[in-house]
Formats: structure tokens, sequence, C-alpha cells
């Protein structure tokens, strides 16, 4: 049965993500610690490597804030799933949350929390839809927590501002978020677009592959650049000045309207938690869990 | 410095802990986030108290991932610190109110938070942003829980035994320090430089 295949795909994707950090981010972090100076910031970083250990060794959730669920879904045209895919995601956050277990994080605003990490009108979990050629399914689940979701920012900058006034937004949006969102952050940055698409730039843009730069050398040279200022803002491990500020920066563009220069940058904390699967329309299932 | 501190913590040791010692506490240590401290101040205007005490004890920002056992147990999962600055619009007024010793919590507070610490004696202790094993590992016991039906887990009080629970690095104490609002203000400098150079 490929529905209860693919529902039991989401579970171990959404347990993966909660538990395992990415191993080079973790090389990056403990790389990145023997190179702190001060010992703030080095017993900081200790102790995120501490903790991260601690959830992949016991396979429990590194943060209690197991965030709001979202999939992002390549589906093949001749993969057998189709309309019924979202029930089955929905079914999966479901059992995610009793089997990991996930913190409840769905709040109905006038009846409260859900109790399920679903609900409200069909809307939580988040899953977005691609169409591909091929028969497969390409499934990411990206739950992210609200602390360093609460940082995100979005302009609708005077298109006269150009380039420079994008980077600037960046610089000031992250100095804005500070120590707020648990910092080494992971910074994404959609630009064009529109005022929603931007957004999903800026989230898709955190989840290229760590270091990997964007294929178009002009955008590469700002992602190079933004990774430098940024850093030099001094924000620091958990925001106490010592240590990273940011661990990497993707910037995704779109084209724009003339009079429109919509940009969105979407913030991670340490913990950027993902994880991926091919599911084949015979059933095949391949995990990747770094990517 | 490192501080080991016992709940009910005399006046006299917050008052003696700077910005920058580390600290681990034992004893009681309550959750509470926006909604517990909304119904907490709530419950203090109509003249009623909370179901429980936090005078001397640490209030920790904190929704954990929480789980019965078998036994009909509850334990903890995960139980790291949230975002602090969300409390920073009542955290004043609750410090007044129920004379908590330690903030724990992670992102640091503000100006008004500082006042309160300093008049009525209470730090803020940061604890690292999503370490929330390590935390887990220093809480011994749920001793109780309140709320969670109204709430739900990541709102309600849950009320726990710790030991050694740490190591949280005092950020504000009751002497004007506030290491997190210190940094915050170099980097806002280094900003406006930033923006100033930046090329097109």
């Amino acid at each position: 049965m490929i529905e209860k295949m693919v529902e039991d795909t989401a579970v171990e994707l959404l347990r993966i993500a909660a538990t395992e950090l990415p191993v080079e981010y973790v090389e990056e972090m403990d790389r990145l610690m023997r190179e702190t100076e001060g010992s703030v910031g080095t017993s900081q970083m200790a102790n995120i490597l501490e903790n991260v250990n601690i959830a992949r060794e016991g396979s429990k959730p590194m943060c209690q804030d197991t965030g709001v669920v979202a999939f992002m879904a390549k589906v093949g045209d001749g993969f057998p799933l189709r309309s019924k895919l979202k029930e089955v995601l929905v079914e999966a956050t479901k059992r995610a949350t009793k089997e990991v277990p996930l913190r409840p994080n769905a709040v109905d605003m006038f009846k409260g929390n859900t109790g399920s990490n679903v609900g409200l009108n069909g809307h939580v979990p988040i899953i977005y839809v691609d169409m591909v050629p091929g028969d497969g399914l390409e499934l990411v689940a990206m739950p992210k927590g609200g602390g360093s979701s609460n940082v995100a920012a979005h302009r609708m900058l005077k298109p006269g501002l150009g380039l420079r006034g994008v980077k600037q937004f960046v610089v000031e949006a992250v100095a804005q978020a500070g120590s707020l969102g648990c910092p080494p952050y992971f910074v994404g940055v959609g630009i064009g677009g529109g005022e929603d698409a931007c957004m999903k730039l800026a989230k898709d843009a955190l989840l290229r592959p760590f270091k990997v730069r964007s294929p178009d050398h002009r955008v590469a040279e700002i992602e190079e650049e933004l990774l430098v200022k940024l850093n030099e803002l001094g924000i620091g491990v958990m925001g106490l000045g010592e240590g990273p500020s940011v661990l990497d920066v993707h910037v995704e563009m779109a084209a724009r309207h003339p009079a429109s220069l919509p940009v969105g940058v979407v913030i991670s904390c340490w913990g950027l938690r993902h994880a991926k699967a091919t599911i084949s329309a015979a059933g095949k299932v391949e995990i990747d869990r770094n990517a | 410095m490192e501080h080991h501190l016992k709940t009910p913590v005399p006046e006299e040791e917050i008052r003696n802990l700077r910005a920058g010692d580390l600290i681990y506490v034992t004893g009681t240590v309550v959750t509470a986030r926006d909604e517990a401290h909304l119904k907490a101040l709530e419950l203090n205007e109509k003249g009623e108290a909370p179901p429980v005490d936090f005078k001397g004890n640490g209030v920790f920002h904190c929704g954990p991932i929480m789980q019965k056992d078998d036994g009909g147990e509850w334990r903890v999962v995960a139980a790291g610190p949230t975002t602090s600055a969300r409390m920073e619009i009542f955290q004043d007024e609750f410090i007044k109110v129920y004379r908590p010793s330690v903030i724990i919590g992670k992102g640091g507070m503000g100006k008004r938070t500082a006042k309160a610490c300093r008049e009525y004696g209470c730090v803020y202790g940061a604890f690292t942003g999503g370490a929330a094993l390590l935390a887990a590992r220093g809480i011994k016991k749920v001793r109780d829980v309140f709320w969670l039906e109204e709430l739900g887990m990541p709102e309600c009080l849950w009320v726990y035994d710790v030991e050694d629970f740490g190591p949280m690095i005092v950020t504000i104490d009751t002497h004007g320090g506030n290491l997190t609002a210190d940094v915050g203000a170099r980097v806002a400098e280094r900003r406006d430089q930033l923006i100033e150079e930046m090329e097109g």
C-alpha cells in the first residue's frame, strides 16, 4: 500500500529531523567552537554539541520546540498517490506527535492547543506540492521552531535602492534578530517574486545544501559577502557576543514587478532541522538523513 | 564565579551574584510562558492566588515536551528555554507580585525586567537555547502540573524538582548588569556601520 508507505516515511522523516542534526552542521559548529575565543562562547557551543549528541544517541528531540511541521513534496507525473497525499501527511503529523514525540504546537485562537500539530482549516501542517516529471515522490520534512520564525523579516523595498538596499535590509534583519532566535543562525533570503513568493523563496533557500553557493556567480558573491558581514555584527552564540553569529547564507532570486522589490529573510536557529526521502512508484524508499 | 543555589534562595545570595557568573539551581523550578504569566497576574488582580508559590523559586520560560510513562506518571522528554523577550511585557509585574529568585530562559530580557530584578532581588539565568536534553537531565521529578487542560502542554505550569539545574549564565544581576543588552548595543553600532559602508 503506497499510502501506508508514504505515511510511515513521513513519520520517520519527522523523527529524523527532530532528533538528528545533519552531521555537516555539527562538524562546522565543532570547528567554529575551536576557533572561538572566550569561555562564554565556547561553553555555549559545547552545550549545543553535547545536546545534539544526546539527541542522536537517545533518539530524542534535540529541542522541546519541535516546531510547526512543513512538508515540501515533489510529486512525479506517474506517482500513484496524488490528491490523497495531503490527507496522508496530516495523518503522519498526528502520529509523529505521539510517536516521536513532538510537542503539540498548533494553537486554535478560539479553542486553544489542538494537541495534534494539526489544524485549522487544513493549513497546518504546511504542505507545499510541486508537480515534476518522473514517477517518484521526493518528500522533505522541515519542522521549524517559533523562536527563530518570530525573527523573520519582510519588506517591500523601493526598487531604486537596488541590491545595496537588499543587503542593508538583511543586515538590519539579522541584527534585529540578535539574541532572540538561538544563534548561530542559518539565513535564507528571497528576492523578488512578490510579497508572498519572496518569503517562500527565503524558506526554500534554507534547504539548499550547506555551504553550496548559488549557481549564479553574482548571487553567490552576495551570499559570501553577507556571510562575512553578518558575522561582523558580533551577535555570537546565543547572543552573548562570542563565537559565530551566522553559519551560512543562501539567496534565491525571482523576477520582480517593475515597481516592487520584495525581500524576505527567513532565519533558522542552529538547529536547522530537516530530512528528505525519495519514494519510487514501486514503493522503494530512500532516506537522506543529511539532505 | 560558579554558584550552587538552593530554593528558596535567600535574597542576599541573589544580590551576591554578578552578570557573567555561572549558576546551578537545586530545588523547585516552575515553567511559565506567555499564557501562564498572564493568567497568574489576572488571578492576582482578582485577589486570588495561583496554585503554586513562586517565591524564592525558579521560573522557567519553557514549554516542555512531556510524556506519561506506563505507570501514568509524567516524565520530561525535552525541556529547553524559550525566548524570554516575549515575557518582557509583564515580567516586571510578575517579579513584583510573586518574588521569584531566578528567571530562567534564553535570549535575555530588557530594561523593565532588569529594573524589577534590581528592586526585588531576582536574577536572570540564560540557559543555552535549544539544549533541551541537557536541561531535562537536571530535572529529577515532575512534582505537579496545573492548568494543563486549559493552556495545553507548552503553556501550563509544570512544577519540577531539579538538581544542579544548569549551567546558566547570569546575564541580568541586581547591580544593573545586563550582558545581552550590552552585546545588543554593540551589535546595533556594528549594524549602523555595516549599513553605511555597504556597496551596491
